[in-house]
């Protein structure tokens, strides 16, 4: 059938909706000072931690919610959220065998096998099922080369020192709202430390998975890349189908000395909601990187085709001289969906460099918004940036937006802008079909096509991954 | 080549198409048969590249009335990427651009999906890379055209040669071209027009739409016939375009008007040229 519209073809049923039936320990709904000590002292933390943890409950009570974002959402109520919930298993197992299965099957169930016959190849995966680290792989082998990567609750007690010395020094916790909320109540995450000179010789790789309907997720994710060090680490993220919403408030911090540098993909699946906007994720995320030494490098890729709300600024501090920084983001809205992302890139270093990349594709009712900030301050000599922000809509009913904030306080630098904004059009569907492409084909064809300065950046053993998500996101009910 | 025994590929009867409820087919009748060369002529808004899009399926125009048969199956209950798949080829009057998607990948997937319906294996990206430099030859085109995408930033010429080009490779029964010669200069027209001559077959049939002779003084064709007002005012042998080139259109409206006032059928009575 020939009456199938673009619009048909973006509502594709939505893969990992399936909830994991598992015991659950879980910490009754609410925050308050108890509750934040409660979660320190299930994770037997340090003192330092815990008053890290009450200094941002307290900075956070004073805070108010961002309402400057393109998103309208009804009030979150703070108080009818779990902020803990753990499968219950008593410790964290040394060895995958005395993992629940019912934790295995699902991460295959995800494409993310973590038994020793089955798991990827030359990519090590520390998975975090709700709020807490479940397994992580190949950690033996990254030790040898003196690498770190183990969830952030087990770098507490293993590696406080680097714990205190790293966490909340890029992201303070009164940084914002979210930020404070996640350094109050955050439960895991990954902790990754490359030692001066180590090229990390495995891609590193973080799988989150929501399961509890009623429990918010508030991971925090370090990486430390010394001097000379490099590594390329990637999240993904996928939630089960609930009517209601959950938040999800994260904080990822990189920090990058001389030399060294770091690069950061994420392909974001949360559940979305249905076709009328009900239920989905809540996806409130502060990430920021900073190149602290000299000649250092962070660059984001972002893949973000989930989650009913998007609000996430990946950013970079250019400290360094000749630092360089890079976003190169694809933001997909279907249905109701809302996306208010981008990047920010603060040169402080004189020749330091930044590149954005973002393509919005909006499709169905949503609203899809590029929002980054260029600032070049009195010290960075020679800084360029240079920035290109594309929007495809689908459909007549989606909506783009770029905001682009340029701040310069240095004349010798270069800042260059470019936005574009196209529409897949009938006649450019019709000329593939006239070859014999078929319409789903020939819209993943060209939405591929779009993205690709963007998926050229991803590791390649996730480059067809993002393809193929794209693809399934677009796929539908043809014929 | 004309051969009253050669099987009917395409049969046009009473083809009546909208768009946005705008009539512009009215009552179209056409058979093509294996071997042959139609040309259909006529000026600006009489209804000609209608009519190819509407043999494409192009979703914009809705059929109102008639039917049309290709090897003898209802052309119109096919999909436009099935339309392809067996065989009817639309060489686009304005090949769009497609930024993104690399021509090489383009052609190779158009090429599987056509070979797919006629059971040939599909080729993958080296066979066909073979296929594909051996067809450039066609349209004497330069491979760096392969690595760009898709019509993008191409000139009239480039685009109509990869028209021809993908003719080539999907080897089609029915090739429709749309105005194929618009916006080429002698140079390219010749090229065009030589990859044309090549692919034409006692097997497959060319439907070429066009205003001008000098098309035609290249593709020599069996039939011309002269639209208007949405329907095939005249049909003759290729004189007829000879003698369209003489005298113009101006009949055109004189015939028109008679049939307005007397109602006859279009495409019946001889009219009196020049």
């Amino acid at each position: 059938m020939s009456t199938a519209t673009v619009g048909d073809l973006v509502s594709q049923p939505y893969k990992y909706g399936f909830v994991t039936e598992i015991e659950t320990e879980k910490i009754a709904k609410g925050l308050s000072e108890d509750v934040v000590r409660l979660i320190s002292a299930k994770k037997e933390e340090p003192a330092f931690l815990l008053e890290f943890r009450l200094r941002a409950f307290r900075q956070w009570q004073q805070m108010q919610e961002p309402d400057w974002a393109a998103l309208g959402f009804p009030a979150i109520d703070y108080q009818d959220i779990i902020y803990y919930a753990a499968p219950k298993q008593q410790q964290k197992k040394t060895s995958l065998d005395e993992v629940d299965p019912k934790l295995l099957e699902t991460f295959d169930k995800l494409g993310i096998p973590l038994s020793e016959q089955k798991r990827l190849s030359n990519v090590a995966v520390d998975a975090v099922f709700d709020s807490v680290s479940i397994a992580t792989t190949f950690k033996e082998q990254l030790a040898e080369h003196g690498v770190i990567f183990c969830s952030i609750s087990e770098a507490v007690k293993e590696h406080p020192e680097l714990i205190e010395r790293y966490l909340g020094t890029v992201v303070p916790s009164n940084d914002n709202y979210f930020a404070a909320l996640n350094s109050a109540v955050f439960s895991d995450g990954s902790f990754v430390f490359i030692p001066k000179g180590v090229e990390c010789p495995m891609e590193l790789s973080t799988y989150f998975r929501i399961n509890s309907g009623d429990t918010g997720q508030f991971e925090r994710t370090l990486i430390v890349a010394e001097e000379g060090a490099s590594v390329s680490y990637l999240e993904g993220c996928t939630a089960p189908m609930f009517d209601t919403n959950q938040l999800h408030a994260a904080v990822v911090e990189l920090v990058v000395l001389d030399d060294a540098s770091i690069k950061y993909s994420t392909v974001q699946n949360w559940y979305a909601g249905d076709e009328n906007g009900v239920g989905g994720i809540y996806n409130f995320v502060t990430k920021r990187g900073q190149c602290r030494g000299d000649r250092s490098k962070i660059s984001w890729t972002q893949v973000e085709t989930g989650s009913a709300i998007t609000w996430k600024y990946p950013s970079c501090v250019l400290q360094g001289a000749d630092s360089v920084g890079e976003f190169y983001s694809v933001a997909l809205t279907n249905n109701k969906q809302q996306a208010d992302t981008g990047t920010k890139m603060i040169h402080v270093g004189p020749r330091s460099r930044s590149t954005i990349v973002s393509k919005g594709i909006s499709a169905g009712h949503s609203s899809n918004s590029y929002r980054g900030l260029v600032q070049i301050g009195p010290k960075a000599v020679g800084a360029r940036n240079y920035s290109q922000c594309d929007s495809m809509l689908i459909g007549d009913q989606a909506a783009a937006n770029t905001y682009p904030y340029i701040r310069c306080q240095q004349p010798d630098a270069a800042i260059e802008h470019e936005a574009s904004t196209c529409r897949i059009s009938e006649d450019q569907l019709f000329y593939l079909q006239s070859r014999g492409i078929g319409f789903e084909e020939a819209v993943s064809m060209m939405v591929s096509g779009f993205c690709r300065d963007v998926f050229n950046q991803l590791p390649m053993e996730f480059a067809a991954e993002a393809d193929k998500l794209l693809a399934l996101k677009l796929e539908g009910s043809v014929g | 080549m004309i051969r009253p025994d050669a099987p009917v590929l395409l049969d046009i009867r009473d083809l009546q198409a909208a768009v946005e409820d705008q009539p512009i087919l009215k009552g179209v009748n056409l058979t093509i048969r294996a071997g042959e060369i139609h040309a259909v002529m006529g000026r600006n808004g009489s209804g000609k590249s209608t009519l190819s899009k509407v043999l494409a399926g192009h979703p914009a125009y809705t059929v109102t009335g008639g039917r049309v048969l290709y090897k003898g199956e209802n052309l119109l209950e096919f999909d436009p990427e099935q339309r392809a798949c067996i065989g009817l080829f639309l060489g686009f009057q304005y090949p769009v651009e497609i930024p993104g998607v690399s021509n090489l990948e383009f052609l190779r997937v158009a090429t599987n999906a056509r070979r797919a319906e006629q059971g040939f294996e599909e080729l993958d990206t080296f066979a066909f890379e073979d296929l594909v430099r051996e067809r450039l030859a066609v349209v004497q085109m330069d491979p760096a055209f392969l690595e760009r995408s898709v019509n993008e930033g191409f000139s009239g010429g480039e685009k109509k040669r990869n028209e021809i080009l993908q003719m080539a490779l999907l080897e089609p029964l029915v090739a429709i071209l749309d105005e194929t010669d618009s916006g080429l200069d002698i140079d390219a027209l010749r090229i065009v027009a030589g990859g044309v001559n090549q692919l034409a077959s006692p097997d497959n049939a060319t439907l070429l739409i066009t205003h001008y002779q000098r098309l035609l003084d290249l593709i020599t064709p069996d039939h011309v016939h002269v639209m208007a007002a949405g329907r095939i005012l005249r049909s003759g042998g290729k004189e007829l375009a000879l003698e369209l080139e003489r005298t113009g259109y101006d009949w055109v409206d004189q015939e028109l008007d008679r049939l307005a006032a007397g109602g006859q059928e279009a495409g019946r009575t001889p009219v009196e040229v020049g």
